[in-house]
C-alpha cells in the first residue's frame, strides 16, 4: 500500500507562522477533507507536500521516498490550486495534450467527455475562463490524470449549486470505478460531508485532528433543553460550545453521552459541520 | 427511495432503511437485481464505503445476495422476512413514541384506541 508521510512539517513566511509542527499521512484509495478556516494554512500544505514551496523543516516522504524535488515521486501526485501553472495564452485542449505529456496516464478523452458534460468550450484560452469554469477545467486535469495521490484545492470554488453537485457525482463515479486517494481541501462542509472518509483539522497551522469521520462524529455529542438543566448537565462535562435561544440551551460536549439522561434533556448527534465551527473556534489554549 | 442525509441516523443505516423500505413497497422485487454500489453512492453523493456498508448489513440478514460479476439481487422470501423483522420492532419504533406522546397531551389509552379504529376504518 502506498502512503504519503508527512513529518515535522513547519513554515514561516515573514513573522507568520503558516504551519507549526505538522505530522500527517495519506494513506491509498481514501477520501479525505482537510478542512480549515480561512488562512489556517491548507494551501501552504498542500503546496509544500507537492514541491512548490519549500518546509523550514520537516519531511515529506511517498513510501520513504522523498518528494521534494523528485520527479518520479512526483509524477504519483497531483495537486490543483489557484495558481494556474499553465501559460496563460494556452487553450483548454491544448492544456490537456500538455498535462498528457507530463503525465503519462493522462486520459484525454475522459478530459473531453467531462468538458462536455460540464460545458467547458476547449476552444477558449484559460485565461478567459470564469473563475466557475477555471475551477471545472482544474478538477477535469485532476480527475483525468490517474494518478494515485490527487490533492484538490477548494475544488468548488467559484462553482453554482448544479455543477457543485456534478462534481462530486462525478468524483465519486471516478472512485468506485478507479479508486484513488483524493485529498479535499475545503470549508464549504455540509456537501462534501457524506463523501470523506477521513477528516484532517488544520487551525492557525496547526493539526488539531486527523481521524475517521465516524470516529470524529462520535467523539463529541449534542444536549439540548431548559437552560437549567443543561446547565447542570455540563458542569462536569467536556464542553466544546453553547448555544442559547431564550431559555433554551444546547451545549456541544465531547465524551460520550449518560446511559441516563435527566429528565428534559435531548441527546442528539454532532454533525461535520457543527464540530468542526466548534473545533476551528475554541480558543488556542483549550486546542 | 428517498434519503433524509440531514437526519439523526447514520447514512449507512438509512440506506439499509431505504432499500427494505423498496422490498416492502415492491420497488425492488423479490429475485430482481438492484443498483450497484457505485449507483446509490454516485445518486446519493455518498462515500462508496458507506452505501456498502449498509447494502452489507442485508447482505448479512440474507435478504440481499451478492452474485460474483452480475450484481446485488433480493433474496426470494425477503419481504416475509422483513415484514417479521419490522414486526418485531414496531413497538420500539412506533408504539412507545406514541405512548410518550399522548402521555406529555395527557391523552388516556382509550382515547388513543379510539383513534387508532377510525384511522383502520378510513
Amino acid at each position: 500500500m502506498s502512503r504519503i508521510e508527512v513529518t515535522d512539517i513547519s513554515k514561516t513566511f515573514k513573522d507568520t507562522n503558516a504551519l507549526t509542527h505538522v505530522n500527517l499521512h495519506f494513506e491509498e484509495n481514501t477520501i479525505y477533507g482537510l478542512l480549515g478556516r480561512n488562512g489556517a494554512g491548507k494551501t501552504t500544505l498542500l503546496n509544500i507536500i507537492n514541491n512548490r514551496l519549500f518546509p523550514d523543516s520537516g519531511t515529506v516522504t511517498l513510501d520513504g521516498d522523498t518528494l521534494t524535488e523528485n520527479t518520479a515521486a512526483l509524477s504519483r501526485c497531483f495537486l490543483t490550486n489557484e495558481n494556474n501553472l499553465y501559460p496563460e495564452s494556452m487553450k483548454v485542449k491544448n492544456a490537456f495534450k500538455w498535462s498528457q505529456v507530463f503525465y503519462p496516464d493522462f486520459d484525454i478523452d475522459y478530459a473531453g467527455k467531462l468538458s462536455k458534460l460540464f460545458e467547458l468550450p476547449q476552444k477558449k484560452k484559460i485565461k478567459s475562463l470564469s473563475t466557475g469554469y477555471q475551477s471545472i477545467f482544474k478538477n477535469i486535469v485532476a480527475l483525468s490524470v490517474n494518478v494515485p495521490f490527487v490533492f484538490l484545492d477548494e475544488p468548488v470554488l467559484g462553482l453554482d449549486a448544479y455543477h457543485r453537485e456534478l462534481f462530486y457525482k462525478v468524483l465519486i463515479e471516478k472512485y468506485a470505478e478507479r479508486p484513488f486517494t483524493a485529498v479535499i481541501s475545503t470549508h464549504l462542509i455540509e456537501e462534501a460531508a457524506n463523501i470523506i472518509e477521513q477528516v484532517i483539522v488544520i487551525k492557525s497551522g496547526q493539526i488539531i485532528c486527523s481521524k475517521s469521520l465516524e470516529e470524529l462524529l462520535a467523539s463529541g455529542y449534542c444536549v439540548s433543553g431548559p437552560a437549567a438543566q443543561t446547565d447542570s448537565y455540563i458542569q462536569t462535562k467536556n464542553v466544546i460550545g453553547t448555544e442559547s435561544l431564550g431559555g433554551l440551551k444546547t451545549a456541544y460536549i465531547l465524551g460520550i453521552p449518560d446511559p441516563d439522561m435527566p429528565a428534559g434533556l435531548e441527546i442528539s448527534r454532532m454533525d461535520l459541520q457543527k464540530l468542526f465551527i466548534r473545533l476551528t473556534d475554541m480558543p488556542e489554549s483549550h486546542s | 427511495m428517498k434519503l433524509n442525509l440531514d437526519q439523526e441516523k447514520p447514512i449507512f443505516i438509512q440506506i439499509a432503511d431505504g432499500i427494505e423500505d423498496g422490498i416492502l413497497t415492491g420497488a425492488f422485487p423479490e429475485e430482481s437485481q438492484i443498483p450497484s454500489i457505485t449507483e446509490f453512492s454516485v445518486n446519493y453523493k455518498i462515500n462508496p464505503a458507506t452505501a456498502l456498508k449498509g447494502i452489507n448489513l442485508l447482505v448479512d440478514e440474507g435478504i440481499i445476495f451478492k452474485k460474483r460479476g452480475v450484481g446485488m439481487f433480493v433474496s426470494k422470501g425477503a419481504v416475509s422476512q422483513l415484514q417479521k423483522k419490522r414486526q418485531d420492532q414496531f413497538f420500539d419504533h412506533y408504539i412507545s413514541k406514541l405512548i410518550d406522546e399522548a402521555k406529555r397531551l395527557n391523552i388516556t389509552s382509550g382515547e388513543i384506541i379510539a383513534m387508532i379504529e377510525r384511522g383502520f376504518t378510513q
